[in-house]
């Protein structure tokens, strides 16, 4: 025993913590897929593939999990135009302004994602912001809550300071004397942007989008409140299933799912990045 | 990139126009915690603090606002108790499968909070713990314990190793060294630590949602129950008064640590 010996002791609480409400109550939620749930909340004994069958065979699930997949896909490309500018100027601005601008991108993370969901009702609810704004230059407003379109709109800016975040991460190696060179060589600015701007950036652009991605797969507030129960998700049918239905084994087969979907976009990101690598370096 | 010309100008309008989009939502908050309308309207059609009043009358934001205090505080002490002396064996003790350790302990941190939510359902109902405070209590370590945990390595990683050879090298104790020359150096982190396990537990919403009963809740699920059941300018109200809690403790974390450094890595 050295000065050390008894050292690694000291990690058994956050072990016995992370062991008690981590990986015993995901272990029991994988099996519990493997279980059927009955009427009224009861669940089945014996192992069976009853749920997965039903969950697989019902074209319901399908349409939700591809609607999850197509908001989130939909929400990170927003998510990217509208944070690609911002994490551009902030990265740009002077020494003196930068942190105060950073901290304006992020502190929203700060704050309770219900205030947030909120504000947006406030802004597109029927006699809200946005509509009255409409109204008063003559437009007949859509109806901008309660539906996709509200949910659309409410992730994006409540996912966007994490895009900012890694978009400014990424922008480390972005170097503008290298721009220079190639606009005084003659390279018009799109040029410039293309060959040099975006393939540096790239990795930023990759990781921020992998996260904006996972983020709204399990985001469950935003679309619950600006979707009115009319947008239904993979993370809403989870809810649903588990405290409205009381079908606890098909909420964790779904939840299975979700985390399917997560390990999917992971492989994904980790090929694109890859690919990526190869064709800049 | 753009420096002259209308280009310039279109691009900073662009960028103040993003501005607005992200920052809109919590802004437009206050003034409508002012209106005198009993909905959300605008403009409203008058000023009033009539929605201060009812907040200060609303039992039950009131009960759980109560809650989500005694709470954060006893998960802000506990997290530290346990993330601490595991931040200080991860960072300076080698053994084996040290940072698989530290990836299971913050892998939490990578799932969804919704699956994470009905994983902890149906142990706790099996348990008897739904709607209990150790129920809650234990949710919350789930998800704070891992932030903690990276900002104490963060910290420890970036305190000079050479100071504590030094004293344990002139004969002071393990212990002793610890407590009066490492300790005293993490104050920064900590306070870093400390604060953003408060805030994530004072806003975390959807694993509580799963976990509270019908007499315990969290401010953040009342006002959520709220929202779902109807849209007053109430909410407002309370909202303004959580941004300005919120904004007091980025202050304080701003002036300890630098917020980047110290939500930089924070992922879900």
């Amino acid at each position: 025993m050295g000065r050390f010996g008894l050292l690694p002791l000291l990690v058994l609480p956050a072990v016995a913590v992370n062991l008690l409400t981590f990986l015993w109550p995901m272990l029991n939620l994988a099996g519990l897929s493997f279980r059927e749930g009955m009427p009224g909340g009861g669940i089945g004994t014996d192992f069976t593939m009853a749920t997965w069958r039903d969950l697989l065979a019902d074209e319901f699930y399908l349409e939700i999990l591809l609607r999850s997949v197509g908001v989130s896909l939909t929400i990170t490309g927003f998510a990217l135009l509208a944070g690609y500018p911002l994490a551009f100027f902030v990265h740009r601005s002077d020494a003196r302004w930068r942190n105060l601008l950073v901290v304006a991108c992020i502190s929203p993370l700060l704050i309770s994602a219900v205030v947030r969901t909120y504000g947006w009702l406030v802004i597109l609810g029927d006699r809200g912001f946005a509509p009255s704004l409409l109204r008063g230059i003559g437009i007949d407003p859509p109806r901008l809550v309660f539906n996709m379109t509200g949910v659309i709109i409410g992730l994006v800016e409540i996912l966007m300071p994490y895009m900012i975040l890694s978009l400014l991460a990424g922008f480390g190696k972005l170097n503008q004397t290298l721009e220079e060179a190639a606009a005084s060589l003659g390279a018009p600015p799109l040029t410039v942007f293309w060959r040099i701007v975006l393939p540096l950036t790239l990795p930023g652009i990759l990781l921020g989008c992998l996260l904006t991605f996972v983020l709204t797969i399990s985001s469950f507030i935003t679309p619950k409140l600006l979707g009115g129960g009319r947008v239904l998700l993979l993370a809403t049918e989870i809810y649903d299933n588990a405290i409205v239905t009381l079908n606890w084994p098909l909420a964790a087969a779904l939840s299975l799912i979700a985390l399917g979907v997560f390990g999917a976009a992971m492989v994904v990101y980790g090929r694109i990045a890859r690919a990526a690598e190869r064709a800049i370096a | 990139m753009i420096r002259s010309g209308p280009g310039r100008y279109l691009f900073l309008a662009l960028v103040a126009l993003l501005f607005l989009f992200l920052l809109g939502p919590v802004l437009l908050v206050f003034p409508i915690s002012f209106s005198a309308d009993s909905f959300i309207a605008w403009p409203p059609s008058g000023w009033s603090m009539k929605w201060y009043a009812a907040m200060l009358e609303q039992p039950t934001l009131g009960v759980a606002l109560r809650n989500s205090l005694i709470l954060g505080s006893i998960v802000t002490v506990l997290a530290l108790a346990i993330a601490l002396p595991a931040a200080v064996a991860l960072s300076r003790g080698t053994f084996p499968g040290r940072d698989a350790i530290m990836a299971g302990l913050t892998a939490p941190l990578l799932l969804p909070t919704i699956v994470l939510g009905l994983a902890l359902l149906i142990i706790f109902v099996g348990q008897g713990l739904i709607g209990s405070w150790p129920g809650l209590i234990l949710a919350h370590l789930l998800i704070t314990v891992p932030y903690a945990l990276r900002v104490l390595v963060t910290t420890l990683g970036t305190l000079p190793a050479s100071v504590e050879e030094a004293a344990s090298s002139l004969g002071a104790p393990a212990l002793q060294v610890f407590f009066r020359i490492t300790l005293p150096l993490m104050t920064p982190g900590l306070i870093a630590a400390a604060a953003i396990v408060f805030l994530v537990s004072f806003d975390e919403v959807v694993i509580t949602l799963f976990i509270v009963g019908p007499h315990l809740t969290t401010l953040p699920v009342a006002l959520f129950r709220y929202v779902e059941s109807r849209t007053d300018p109430l909410v407002a109200a309370v909202s303004v008064m959580m941004v300005l809690f919120t904004l007091t403790l980025v202050v304080v974390l701003e002036r300890a640590v630098g917020l980047r450094r110290a939500i930089g890595g924070k992922a879900g």
